[in-house]
């Protein structure tokens, strides 16, 4: 799945990060495979997301949250 | 001369880097642009201990040495360039207890330029809470530096930091882990190929697109056989290289950093709960932005007062104590009346930099971007767009600088082109004065009064001025751009007063300094022109008038007036207001409000200036502008110049037209092309004279 399904106050882990569509500047923040990532909180119609990437806290758009895949832990 | 070390400031954003800036200079500190560049440059000067002292360089932050944006090129452009004579002898890496782990990859980079290297773990205070613990020493050893643990907040650690710093020749300069590895074969390719170039150098330079000085360039221009790799190739490896800094960054942790999530106490989740809700969120956002108005609109008309009774009793002292003369006509008519135009927005332009200074550095600004980005982006807008929007009511020149962290380029230049919609400060004296003499005074439903809700209806029209013309914008603008949103949600903090207060000390400064120049040049050229004329109709004024009203029996004072009016309409500056007047008569104006338009496309708050100096020259009696003003006649139509009509057309007018230079230079500078400049100049006024024409016409 892909990290614009994430609910609100579930985690996953990054495994694939697609880097064409990725700002460097996201993967610098820690956006990178491996790393667990939990959505704190979506605005209205869950754009944009607040995430707890790796400890670091940051908003991104749904948009570039799809380009983005993950796993969640009980799958 | 003693020996001065130079230390630069280096950090991400929100780890505190400034307030350990401020810690260091204090108040000896200067802030200026980069040469041929709008980037701020803050510089100072630190004792140290035995008498060396330090010139410290606070760097624009940033998340690492892969630059996206002009402020961030500052950065690696000194950090590379050891010409440059800012160069530093130590780099000084701010980062914060709680986000270690992101500041550290900043950290290796610089390492790996081989520039002795200082870690500042800043607000220690917070580890407690945050159930953290350190081993210096073990990360010191990892991480193959010296570590000032610090708390701004506090005021602890700083003179360790001094320490350091004195001692800089003893860091070591070694990387903390080889970056080639991420593809050895072509690294080695790029040491053969440049021998005598430090590695890292050369790989930032490929990946980076800056200008680092002609020799680096020169050099590889050289060597044509050496084959760089495809964009695409060597984003991959950046990539790869941040993965490596973080795998080595996460192993040195794991030694030397331990965090008790159980004893972790967390009051982000609460506020976030309440600031960032699907409705609270946007009340609370409501309600903050109703007092910044109010503040700036209602308390800080007391000092406002003040000030403007200030200068016109100085004006008046100078008439009356100065041997009378020209000079003396300068200085009371030109040069004071016009520096009281811009001291009297002092207490505005401070309560709004205060405000915003406050919500930027509670991290509280960083959620308003988060609620508005969905709704900004329908007008082709960024939710980042917010903050120039905001900035705009004040000036549109730090707005325009405040669109620099919008990724996506088209909705940054969006951004740039609507703002200075939205009412500056400098529209307000224009506003204050036409709302005075046209709007009657009564209360609308017996509390609201209706110039109070005027001044409210032109504040909405420049807001959905800029949103109206940003959704165009948006429709017509084809291009594509690449649209990125990444913003740091930081912890909530409680602002720190020195930081705030010298935020405001400084802009005020600025703007004071900036628009003070331009005023006082145009007040001081505007009383020439309006003293001095060509030809016998201004030189024979008064033979001219005497003989003309020579059967009226005029007082000496009506005649004298009739003199002086005659001499303004034919000198320099009357002529010119002539030559217009028919452009703007249908608008409802006559040529003297013509003169205050024309030269308040220098800057809007000339237009009062002006008719002041105009109203004033030759004038002896201290009376308001706003009397005077109320006093004059159409020449057309007859009956008060300044009506219902002409004045809700000119307020329309101030409200659309781009009469600012400095706006205009910092829109070429930040898009680095006349085009738009010239199309906001264009578009803008155009459709203020169209809005103004219309107005006067429907309601003469």
């Amino acid at each position: 799945m892909t990290l614009a399904e994430l609910k609100r106050g579930q985690q996953g882990i990054i495994t694939d990060v697609s880097s064409i569509h990725i700002p460097l500047k996201l993967l610098e923040m820690g956006c990178l495979p491996g790393n667990t990532v939990e959505l704190v909180q979506v605005a209205p119609f869950a754009d944009p997301m607040y995430l707890n990437i790796n400890g670091s806290h940051l908003a991104i758009r749904k948009e570039t949250a799809s380009h983005i895949l993950i796993e969640t832990a009980h799958e | 001369m003693s020996k001065q070390i130079n230390v630069a400031l280096i950090g991400n954003p929100n780890t505190g880097k400034t307030s350990v800036f401020n810690a260091l200079t204090g108040l000896n500190q200067k802030v200026g642009n980069y040469p041929g560049i709008t980037v701020e440059k803050k510089e100072g000067v630190c004792k140290l201990p035995r008498g060396v002292k330090a010139h410290i360089i606070d760097l624009p932050g940033t998340y690492s040495l892969n630059a996206s944006s002009l402020d961030e090129n500052v950065v690696i452009e000194l950090l590379l360039n050891k010409k440059d004579k800012n160069h530093p002898d130590v780099a000084v890496v701010v980062s914060d207890v709680e986000n270690l782990k992101r500041n550290l990859l900043l950290f290796t980079q610089i390492k790996d330029l081989k520039i002795p290297t200082i870690l500042v773990i800043n607000m220690s205070d917070r580890m407690a809470y945050k159930g953290i613990t350190l081993d210096i020493a073990c990360l010191e050893k990892e991480l193959n530096t010296k570590i000032a643990l610090i708390s701004t907040r506090k005021n602890k650690g700083i003179q360790e930091l001094k320490e350091l710093i004195t001692h800089y020749k003893e860091l070591s300069t070694e990387p903390c882990l080889d970056a080639s590895s991420i593809d050895s074969s072509y690294f080695d390719s790029l040491r053969k190929a440049f021998p005598n170039q430090l590695l890292y150098k050369l790989w930032l330079v490929i990946t980076q697109d800056v200008n680092f000085g002609k020799t680096d360039r020169q050099t590889f221009e050289a060597v044509e056989d050496f084959k760089t790799k495809s964009t695409a190739d060597l984003k991959r490896l950046q990539q790869k290289e941040t993965i490596k800094r973080y795998q080595f960054i996460n192993e040195t942790l794991k030694k030397g950093q331990t965090i008790d999530l159980k004893t972790a106490k967390d009051l982000r989740i609460k506020l976030d709960r309440i600031l960032t809700h699907k409705v609270w969120g946007y009340v609370i956002f409501g309600i903050i932005l109703l007092t910044i108005f109010q503040a700036i609109y209602d308390w800080s008309s007391i000092p406002m007062d003040f000030i403007d009774g200030s200068f016109a009793s100085l004006s008046e002292w100078i008439k009356n104590t100065l041997p009378p003369g020209a000079f003396t006509n300068l200085l009371a008519e030109g040069i004071i009346s016009g520096l009281g135009g811009v001291v009297i927005f002092i207490p505005q332009i401070a309560f709004l930099f205060l405000f915003i200074s406050i919500l930027e550095e509670s991290g509280y600004m960083s959620r308003v971007v988060f609620l508005m980005d969905r709704i900004m982006r329908r007008f082709g807008l960024s939710g980042k767009s917010v903050v120039p929007l905001i900035s705009g009511t004040a000036c549109a020149i730090p707005a325009i600088m405040a669109t620099r962290n919008i990724e996506s380029w088209k909705e940054r230049l969006i951004t740039i082109l609507v703002t200075p919609f939205t009412t500056c400060a400098a529209r307000l004296p224009v506003y204050l004065i036409i709302i005075a003499l046209v709007i009657p005074e009564g209360r609308f439903l017996g509390f609201i009064s209706y110039q109070a809700l005027t001044l409210m209806l032109l504040y909405l029209i420049g807001f959905g001025a800029a949103v109206g013309s940003a959704w165009l914008l948006n429709k017509v603008m084809k291009f594509k751009s690449k649209s990125f949103f990444v913003v740091e949600m930081p912890n909530y903090k409680m602002p720190l007063f020195k930081n705030v207060a010298l935020t405001v000390l400084e802009k005020t400064k600025a703007f004071v300094f900036g628009a003070g120049k331009i005023i006082l040049a145009i007040s001081i050229v505007l009383w020439f022109l309006a003293s001095y004329g060509p030809g016998d109709k201004f030189n024979n004024a008064e033979s001219i008038v005497t003989e003309k009203f020579a059967s009226e029996n005029l007082s000496k004072d009506e005649l004298n007036q009739k003199i002086e009016s005659h001499k303004l309409e034919h000198s320099f500056i009357g002529i010119a207001g002539h030559a217009i007047e028919p452009a703007i008569s249908p608008l409802g104006y006559d040529w003297k409000i013509g003169i205050a338009i024309v030269s308040s496309f220098a800057a809007r708050e000339v237009f009062v200036g002006t008719l002041a100096t105009i109203y004033s020259v030759g004038s002896d009696e201290e009376e308001t502008i706003k009397n005077r003003m109320a006093g004059e006649v159409n020449p057309i139509l007859g009956g008060p110049l300044f009506n219902f009509a002409s004045g809700i057309s000119l307020l329309l007018f101030y409200a659309f037209a781009m009469q600012c230079m400095s706006t205009l230079a910092i829109v070429r500078k930040e898009t680095n092309s006349w085009k738009w400049p010239v199309y906001q100049l264009v578009i803008m006024s155009t459709f203020a004279y169209i809005v103004a024409l219309a107005a006067f016409q429907i309601l003469k």
